[in-house]
């Protein structure tokens, strides 16, 4: 129904290289992240994919099919903006409805489609009212409403929900998710947020400049990231890197450990360091540790009842079992 | 402005301004009015006193004014309709990246440059002549009897030219709105199927319609008001007398101040019954 294939795909604009070479499967029904750091090319493969720039070489195939060639709206592909690109002059059911008109679909059934997805959206009340008069979430549902009525074989959303505040974004990732354990429609997704990535994702591709630097299932990139950059993407707060002597006992150029794979203690431990700034969340702390020789900063969550202060020396102990090595060339070693 | 005093200074401040500008609007409309109900002959007795309303019987149940109206809305409504109609068209394509955009934008707008008396002159005598005119040219070297463009289609030749003058305008404010469209806006509308047509039909053209009023209400004011390119082309002949061109025929070449007086209140209540109606059917597009 909705698998999509790259093969060897690559974009330049001009002299700039923004993609120089994707080999990626999406199967039907998996929801797939692009993520990565803004500029890194995600947004460039998520509109080749759409059809909305063309590939400088390689294929698209769609289903099998090769669709390199095949104008967007012939592609089966419907996509969600981050802007939303709500029609602003037409009423939401009319916005909804657009795809269906300008597929000259029969009324009833438009009607029938529109009832539909209105519903799975709770956009009832809603439909003769126009954009501007919607809250940034409902012109968000809104969007991927006018999205599900085409039925399409694969769902594309670009940063959807950049535009909304934390709370509201919260919202939205649950009810995407929702919507795709029941349409069980292929959906990618792109996003710089590494907490949308892990969440909603049965398999995430990690973007730099242009380039797969791994392909997986959330826990596959937490646990056993393919280098640095992977390492330092995946996971918050970031992963602790250490160089040096102390990455030398265990045969790697640099060592990475999460912060919380890190046990504090006011009296022993294997490193030491100055307590700089201390993060109270309530359910977890977080220090930042100065001072310990190993690295600038190393961060280390403990439990929210832990009440070290700035200043305070303390003690660390890594969990060895989980500790990442990596080799001078940023590559995990086994 | 918040204290008392900061208030009291600010209107101190504007009364100059505003008693100067109060005065030039209501000095020349007191002046008509007070002249519209005299019997007045600058060469031929002076003033002669008052007549009441004859002045406007005599202006309106001349076998001129009801002419001069349809020549007036003919001439507004054939200006407006190619200037939008091209305006769209033009403001589409200049939207388009191409080499050499600045200066083809610069280009477009350079007519609107030109003194309507200048730019009048250069269509009668270069383009309309009919012996030396380039059109007369162009029909000579196709075969064709060249038309005689001022006397045989005088109002065409009137229309053609304020277009030409008021393309520009209406162009430059049409490109900065599709340059305002959101293209992702445009790339939804693809996404969604919609031909290119469509796309225009539906997005674009309601994007646009508030320039198109803003376009429309601007235009129709002055235009209602064109006088020079009459005076310098057909002198009025031709079916092309409008009604600022009749007032300006009662007052100066029959020297009758105040039939014309009474034909400039005319003509400010024709202007103003037009702005209300064009204010009901596209004014409404301002307010979303």
């Amino acid at each position: 129904m909705g698998s999509i294939r790259l093969e060897q795909v690559n974009k330049t604009f001009g002299d700039v290289t923004v993609i120089p070479s994707v080999d990626l499967d999406i199967d039907d029904g998996e929801f797939v992240v692009f993520v990565g750091p803004s500029g890194c090319g995600k947004s460039t493969l998520l509109r080749l994919i759409a059809g909305l720039e063309d590939t400088t070489g390689g294929r698209i195939l769609i289903d099998g099919k090769d669709a390199t060639d095949t104008p967007p709206a012939k592609r089966g592909l419907a996509m969600v903006f981050q802007s939303y690109a709500l029609y602003p002059h037409m009423s939401v059911r009319k916005n909804i409805a657009f795809p269906l008109r300008m597929a000259k679909m029969d009324k009833a059934e438009q009607d029938r489609r529109i009832e539909q997805a209105a519903a799975v959206l709770n956009l009832t009340d809603y439909l003769d009212r126009r954009p501007g008069q919607l809250s940034g979430g409902q012109r968000q549902r809104v969007a991927i409403g006018r999205a599900i009525v085409r039925e399409p074989a694969a769902f594309l959303f670009d940063e959807p929900l950049s535009n909304l505040d934390a709370a509201l974004r919260v919202g939205m990732r649950l009810e995407i998710s929702e919507l795709h354990e029941r349409l069980k429609t292929t959906m990618v997704y792109v996003t710089h947020d590494q907490v949308e990535a892990m969440t909603m994702a049965d398999k995430i591709v990690v973007l730099r400049a242009g380039n797969i630097e791994q392909v997986g299932s959330p826990l596959e990139l937490y646990h056993t990231p393919r280098n640095l950059f992977v390492a330092g993407f995946i996971g918050s707060p970031r992963m602790n890197f250490i160089e040096g002597p102390e990455a030398a006992r265990y045969n790697a150029h640099t060592i990475g450990i999460r912060p919380e794979h890190i046990a504090v203690s006011a009296d022993e431990g294997t490193w030491s360091g100055v307590v700089s700034v201390s993060e109270h969340l309530g359910s977890d702390t977080f220090f930042h540790v100065h001072d310990s020789g190993l690295a600038e900063s190393i961060t280390v969550r403990a439990g929210g009842e832990v009440g070290f202060r700035h200043g305070d020396r303390i003690f660390m102990t890594p969990r060895e079992d989980v500790l990442h090595r990596f080799s001078a060339d940023g590559l995990r070693l086994a | 402005m918040a204290t008392q005093q900061s208030r009291s200074a600010a209107r101190w401040m504007m009364a100059p301004a505003v008693v100067l500008l109060l005065g030039w609007m209501l000095v020349p409309l007191v002046m008509t009015l007070y002249f519209s109900f005299k019997q007045y002959l600058p060469l031929r007795g002076g003033d002669l006193g008052w007549v009441g309303f004859d002045n406007y019987i005599r202006f309106v149940t001349s076998s001129a004014f009801w002419p001069s109206i349809q020549a007036t809305l003919l001439i507004v409504g054939g200006v407006l309709v190619i200037t939008v109609g091209l305006g769209i068209l033009l403001a589409l394509l200049l939207d388009q990246p191409m080499w050499g955009q600045g200066i083809v934008r610069i280009l477009v707008i350079a007519p609107f440059f030109v003194m309507p008396t200048v730019s009048a002159l250069v269509w009668k005598n270069m383009f309309m002549d009919p012996v030396n005119g380039l059109l007369a040219h162009l029909w000579k070297f196709f075969g064709a009897q060249p038309i005689e463009w001022l006397s045989q289609v005088s109002m065409t030749s009137i229309i053609i030219i304020v277009s030409w003058q008021w393309l520009p305008f209406a162009t430059l404010i049409l490109l900065t709105a599709v340059q305002s469209l959101d293209t992702e806006q445009m790339e939804a509308a693809e996404m969604d199927g919609a031909p290119l047509l469509s796309r225009f039909w539906h997005l674009v053209l309601p994007h646009l319609s508030r320039a198109i009023t803003v376009v429309i209400l601007i235009q129709t004011i002055f235009l209602l008001s064109i006088f020079a390119e009459i005076f310098v082309t057909t002198q009025g002949s031709f079916g092309t007398r409008t009604l600022t061109y009749l007032i300006f025929q009662r007052v100066l070449e029959s020297q009758n101040v105040g039939l014309g007086s009474a034909g400039g209140v005319y003509a400010i209540i024709l202007a103003n019954i037009v702005a209300i109606f064009l204010m009901r059917i596209v004014g409404k597009n301002l307010d979303a």
